[in-house]
């Protein structure tokens, strides 16, 4: 789960990171009434949850009061690749020498968090590790033990050169990392760490990604999750356990299993469909669930015809029927349905659905040519 | 021969109480594996079908000699019934239980390097070497014994890949899902280096997705170290950026993870790479005859 810039500077002003003071504005009004409290220049940033806002025209120095209200107007609504922006922040601008980059991710390959510290701050990092990797530092951090002040100073006395400011990198560091292991976070990202004209660093952009699956244990993270700016259908879909991603074909799918699933809409791109979406109904196999699942994906009007792919094994095939039935029952199923259903009580599947209007494949080949073939 | 389960594998069910763990370890016990007894913490005594319950993973190896172990307990205690089963020698422990925390499985692996205890998972499928034992959550009707080594970071998919190698007439060695998750404890490598060494292993099959550089790292042990045919299959080729495709590890960041690149990577190690699940059954007969 990504949260925003302006929730994750109050974690990092929880945990005595050095932030510039801000507020939050969904209309010109309050980012007005905001930048009266704050005092000018202010910078006003669209809140949205992806990078590149700057070049976007999402982040504007405004040196008078009109103009926070006119980029205020300008930024709220504006669309940052796909996502509409409804909220900005508000917050001093401020002249600084150099930006630093500071972050730690979880290496997959080595199966820990790494440091990861560059002289190269405000650019894209991901552009920096193509382009020059060079620049970055890296550094193993050690799960048993956590990040060592030394680690961090070395890093600190690189990109810095004198030993005052490698100090306060490294307490930086150190709480970030901090912030990593208390809030059971994917990705904790500074850039840039500016220095500013006193020579001090401060965090002039802050970016945590938390962990999913560790959001049971942090109930008071789960309330920052901004639902308005995702598409309702995968809210839907995850409120009843379903994983769902809307994209922007018309061919709708139904699936058991993340990488069927994916392996699904492959498939059908490869014989000349568009997928309308990515569906995994999980493991359990609740004729319910299987019900919800169709409501959510007959909500996209794209939608011209479903293909529901199963492989059985926990999840059982007279089930998924039954959610079918349940399905055309309450919603009313206008498109049609092509169902391979394999593996666990298959034969029962066919003979409750025997007598409806969905129509069958005896393999995933099959099933895909036959429902990119109904949805013309 | 297979790969890490035989007939000698005596197994503990972890969670056995549960309703998944109850309703596996009947399965388990059915396809022919050594169940050898369950652990439910204040359930000792109790049966769960023919399989004593014991309190603990170390009392319940006293008494039954088990030599591996799979995980069914919820998500949150997962990391907890993993250290136990580590702690008391076991030489193979199997996670399936899906959503425990990414931090708790990098602790996890610091604490076992060194430690002889191979952890698969955690939220994968298990394994299966076919006629031999199922430590995992595997229909049996894709299975059959055969010659053919599959690793995959599925599930279903899996079951549909093998589905098509028992139906071009082959069967597996041993069929290992490793886990979609983006921390897990058996990688590629650690199967395919198995698989090498296995001499009832004929050919590999290697089934990857989107996000993180696993399939790439494969790729390059393959290219390296491995004479065996190799064939390979990658989901996600439509996946959009940015977003999770179900399985924690399976998402396109910062332009990393994309199928196109795994596929070159897997194109230059010689690995022969099937666009769809039937393709592997035609690309077995034309290589194997």
């Amino acid at each position: 789960m990504k949260i925003h810039e302006y929730q994750a500077k109050e974690i990092f002003a929880a945990f005595s990171i050095p932030v510039l003071r801000g507020m939050v504005a969904t209309t010109p009004a309050d980012a007005l009434k905001a930048a009266h409290e704050i005092g000018l220049p202010v910078v006003v940033k669209a809140q949205v949850l992806v990078g590149s806002r700057g070049r976007a025209g999402g982040v504007k120095i405004a040196r008078t009061f009109e103009e926070v209200e006119e980029f205020a107007g300008r930024i709220l609504g504006l669309k940052i690749k796909g996502l509409v922006v409804d909220k900005v922040f508000v917050t001093e601008a401020i002249n600084y020498k150099s930006e630093l980059y500071l972050g730690f991710v979880i290496d997959r390959r080595t199966r820990q968090a790494v440091m990861m510290a560059s002289a190269a701050g405000g650019v894209e990092i991901e552009e920096v590790a193509r382009t020059s990797p060079e620049k970055i530092l890296k550094n193993q951090v050690d799960p048993l033990v956590g990040l060592h002040s030394y680690q961090a100073r070395d890093a600190g006395l690189k990109l810095l050169g004198n030993a005052k400011q490698a100090n306060q990198f490294s307490a930086i560091a150190l709480r970030l990392y901090q912030i990593m292991i208390a809030h059971d976070c994917s990705l904790v990202e500074i850039n840039p760490l500016v220095v500013m004209n006193d020579d001090k660093l401060l965090a002039l952009d802050a970016k945590i990604n938390l962990d999913d699956n560790a959001l049971y244990r942090h109930p008071q993270l789960e309330s920052l999750r901004d639902t308005a700016s995702e598409d309702p259908g995968e809210v839907a879909a995850r409120g009843a356990g379903l994983s769902y991603v809307k994209l922007a074909g018309s061919i709708g799918c139904v699936v058991n299993g993340a990488g069927l699933a994916m392996a699904t809409m492959d498939l059908i791109k490869r014989y000349g469909g568009e997928p309308a979406n990515f569906l995994d109904i999980g493991g359990s196999s609740r004729p319910e669930k299987m019900a919800i699942a169709m409501k959510v994906l007959l909500a996209d009007r794209n939608v011209r015809a479903v293909l529901v792919n199963i492989f059985g094994g926990i999840t059982r095939c007279d089930d998924v029927a039954k959610g079918l039935l349940i399905a055309s029952h309450e919603v009313g199923v206008e498109v049609p349905v092509v169902a391979r259903l394999t593996g666990t009580n298959q034969k029962e599947a066919r003979e409750i659905l025997q007598g409806s209007k969905i129509l069958f494949a005896d393999d995933m080949s099959a099933a895909v040519r036959k429902v990119i073939e109904v949805a013309k | 021969m297979s790969i890490f389960i035989n007939q000698d594998t005596r197994l503990l069910i972890q969670g056995i109480t549960g309703r998944d763990g109850a309703f596996h370890a009947q399965a388990m016990l059915e396809y022919g594996t050594k169940v050898v007894g369950g652990v439910t913490p204040g359930k000792a005594g109790q049966k769960a079908g023919a399989i004593p319950v014991f309190d603990s993973v170390a009392e319940a190896c006293r008494a039954t000699g088990a030599n591996a172990s799979i995980v069914f307990v919820p998500a949150a205690f997962a990391a907890d019934a993993i250290y136990e089963a580590a702690d008391s020698g076991m030489a193979l422990v199997v996670c399936i239980s899906e959503g425990v925390p990414t931090l708790d499985v990098v602790k996890l692996m610091a604490y076992l390097k060194g430690r002889k205890t191979r952890l698969v998972g955690p939220n994968c499928p298990g394994l299966i070497s076919p006629g031999q034992a199922k430590v995992g959550i595997m229909p049996d009707l894709p299975f059959k014994p055969g010659s053919v080594g599959v690793v995959s970071r599925s599930g279903t998919l899996t079951y549909e890949i093998a589905f098509q190698i028992t139906g071009a007439g082959y069967g597996e060695s041993t069929v290992i899902g490793i886990g979609g998750d983006p921390i897990i404890g058996t990688s590629f490598i650690d199967c395919l280096a198995a698989f090498k060494d296995d001499p009832a292993t004929e050919a590999i099959v290697v089934v990857g997705e989107i996000g993180g550089s696993d399939e790439e790292e494969a790729a390059r042990y393959v290219k390296a170290n491995i004479r065996k045919p190799v064939f390979g299959f990658i989901a996600g080729q439509t996946a959009p950026a940015d977003k999770r495709m179900g399985h924690a590890g399976a998402i396109i960041s910062g332009g990393s993870g994309l199928a196109a690149d795994k596929i070159k990577a897997f194109q230059e190690a010689g690995i022969e790479v099937c666009y769809e699940p039937a393709e592997i059954a035609t690309r077995l007969k034309a290589r194997l005859g």
